[in-house]
């Protein structure tokens, strides 16, 4: 088992003839994951070769979905072109949707969030996220498969490479699956989606969840820990020495006033029981305690 | 990006959203002319993009043009809070009957927008929402729907407005709304919307965010950055491309991927501690770190004359570890002289041991490498302090 995905997914990828879209097709198969096919508007029609595979390209997401059975795609659109991609995806009411781009305007997120919601048959994950993998079954995204194998570790982040160094500081334990949920200010899949998921499955042992400044999305899912979650739970925040009022990479990542900072974001953690670590390293150590007993 | 007052009553009378005249002055000169043009009362409000500015003597009422003068010049140069007011607004002074609050915002937490409105105005909402609650309307937007006719109505209706105003009120919501989706906003605010002595509903006061996200489908968007308040680093790297934010501090920082760059910070800072250092700066790479992309970020931090030392984290994941190596290995080339400031590397994920061999053999005499990022980082705070 594993959260959202695993060997059993069925996947394309919209935007696949693009630079970005092949180089991310061919690490996608490389490790393991089930290609099925590609989404170019106006290239229906075509095939292309990558890592030996021939993967058709369609038109459409509704056609990929009739031809090939797809169960999720993996979005490499450029931003411009996001929205009417995503769209397109949730009306194939394909179940998984894995948004790649990042700067896509937050009115585009906003809408079609609101369209998938209003569908009720597509879980957006992202936009502007690495994806998520469940080592050895699948990987839907940019997340290097090299890292780590599978484990039964649980994370859930909001940035990518933050996502790749505690997968590398546990990769002696390995992961069930990893999910990098984005940093915009609108997101599909949240902290707590992942938690709740995580909870749920029975691979699952203990979970690490990674934040950073900004919004209020580590204080809602501390609450939810305390309410939902028996499994362990360590957690790290980025962000602790960040100065107010500046933007840091992420568009969601700023400290205004008092609220959205690290500080706050870790009391809340700990109030629900989340040890939390000051340093990628510490919280690494305090997950290596948990499992090692 | 945060607009200015004058920039956001501009904005709101290109939607027809009621405003009173206003102009903006640089000099109190300026200032005088444009009371003069404007006849009577004015009122001089410096332009700072932080709240607390009537508190702190930012806001004058003038009598005429000469007072104007007077005002303006006393406020220009002014600090608010950090912000120095270089610009002032002239705005035609209205005698005020009532004052109302009416936004719109991207509600993270509810993934939609949120309209709020309400009789009490003029003061902070958090505050009415606090003490008042009753009289703020809160309502969720769906981005698809938007806000019709009867559903403005209804939130003016929740947020107790009198009766005679309604109409009125509600139509300003209209166009707010037009003008918060055609300018693709994050926050559109009018704190004061007044209701005059002679009954006209008018935005005194607006605040508006910008997404700059969506500055591929907005030109004129451009015209509105604050060009002077960017410190010349900022400056220099955004012109570059660079995700770049100056801070005060010795260390400084180049690393791939915002939550990794963050996390450095802080990791430097803890080690700083020790010797009295910080972290001098926030850039983010990016995933694609080539040679040139490294050579840009390492010739804008080794500018910074506060700088003592530079730590480079990166995790290697798209970009394999041997290229960024590459990529430093070849700025330090391209810089050649101007690189004389201690640079410590610490290189993990994707091809280490190549990336760590190829810096290993070209043993730049300023360049070392740790292994870990907390062994890296306390290693170039140490040599920001010495």
């Amino acid at each position: 088992m594993a959260i959202f995905i695993n060997e059993n997914s069925k996947v394309i990828v919209q935007g696949m003839t693009g630079s970005e879209g092949t180089k991310h097709t061919r690490r996608m198969i490389a490790s393991g994951t089930n290609i099925v096919g590609g989404v170019t508007p106006g290239k229906g029609g075509q095939s292309v070769e990558i890592e030996g595979k021939t993967l058709p390209v369609f038109n459409s997401v509704s056609e990929a979905v009739a031809a090939t059975g797809a169960n999720a795609s993996v979005v490499f659109v450029p931003p411009k072109f996001a929205k009417a991609a995503v769209i397109d995806a949730i009306d194939a009411a394909l179940p998984l949707v894995v948004v790649i781009t990042e700067g896509i305007p937050v009115h585009d997120s906003a809408a079609f969030y609101a369209y998938a919601k209003s569908k009720g048959t597509t879980q957006l994950v992202g936009p502007n996220c690495p994806g998520l993998i469940s080592p050895g079954k699948s990987n839907l995204g940019i997340i290097p498969a090299d890292i780590t194998g599978p484990g039964r570790i649980g994370l859930v982040s909001k940035s990518g490479t933050l996502t790749y160094q505690m997968m590398y500081e546990l990769r002696d334990f390995g992961f069930s699956t990893a999910v990098g949920i984005g940093g915009d200010p609108i997101i599909g899949t949240t902290h707590i989606d992942c938690l709740r998921a995580f909870q749920d499955d029975p691979d699952t042992d203990a979970i690490v969840m990674i934040g950073e400044i900004g919004g209020d999305a580590e204080e809602r899912a501390a609450a939810f820990i305390a309410e939902y979650v028996t499994k362990p739970v360590v957690g790290y925040v980025a962000g602790f020495t960040a100065p107010e009022g500046k933007t840091m990479g992420h568009a969601g990542a700023i400290v205004s006033g008092s609220s959205g900072t690290a500080a706050a974001k870790k009391e809340a953690l700990e109030a629900a029981g989340v040890a939390v670590g000051k340093t990628p390293s510490e919280t690494a150590a305090l997950m290596r305690k948990i499992l090692q007993g | 990006m945060d607009l200015f007052e004058y920039q956001a009553r501009d904005l709101f009378e290109s939607h027809n959203i009621p405003v009173l005249a206003g102009a903006v002055a640089t000099t109190a000169d300026e200032a005088a002319q444009a009371a003069e043009v404007m006849g009577g009362r004015v009122v001089v409000k410096a332009q700072v993009k932080i709240g607390g500015r009537g508190k702190a003597g930012g806001v004058k009422v003038a009598e005429n043009a000469a007072d104007a003068k007077e005002k303006a010049s006393a406020i220009l140069g002014m600090d608010i809070k950090g912000h120095t007011v270089h610009k002032v607004m002239i705005a035609q002074a209205a005698p005020i009957a009532e004052e109302y609050y009416m936004a719109i915002l991207l509600d993270r937490a509810n993934r939609n927008f949120l309209v709020m409105a309400s009789v009490a105005g003029g003061m902070e909402i958090e505050e009415v929402a606090h003490t008042q609650p009753e009289k703020l309307a809160r309502v969720g937007i769906d981005p698809n729907v938007g806000i019709s006719s009867e559903l403005a109505l209804e939130i003016v209706r929740k947020g107790q407005f009198p009766s005679a105003v309604e109409k009125d009120v509600a139509d300003v919501l209209l166009k707010l709304w037009a003008a918060f989706v055609a300018e693709d906003a994050t926050l559109m605010e009018i704190n004061p919307l007044v209701k005059t002595e002679d009954g006209r509903i008018i935005a005194l006061d607006g605040k508006v965010t910008l997404d700059d996200s969506a500055d591929f489908r907005h030109a004129d968007h451009e015209a509105l950055v604050d060009k002077s308040a960017a410190n010349p680093l900022e400056a220099a790297a955004k012109e570059k491309g660079l995700n770049y934010v100056k801070l005060s501090g010795e260390v400084g920082i180049i690393g791939n991927g915002a939550g990794l760059v963050m996390s450095t910070l802080d990791v430097v800072a803890y080690a700083g501690e020790k010797y009295g250092v910080k972290p001098a700066n926030f850039l983010d790479i990016g995933g694609g770190a080539s040679a040139e992309v490294m050579a840009n970020g390492l010739s804008i931090i080794l500018g910074d004359p506060e700088v003592k030392s530079v730590f480079v984290n990166v995790f290697g994941g798209i970009t394999a570890c041997d290229a960024v190596a590459n990529g430093i290995v070849q700025a330090l080339a391209m810089l050649g002289d101007k690189a004389t400031k201690p640079i410590v590397v610490r290189l993990d994920g994707n091809n280490v041991l190549e990336g760590r061999r190829i810096l290993h053999e070209a043993a730049h005499p300023l360049v070392q490498q740790l292994d870990t990022m907390d062994g890296a980082a306390a290693k170039a705070a140490e040599l920001a302090a010495k």
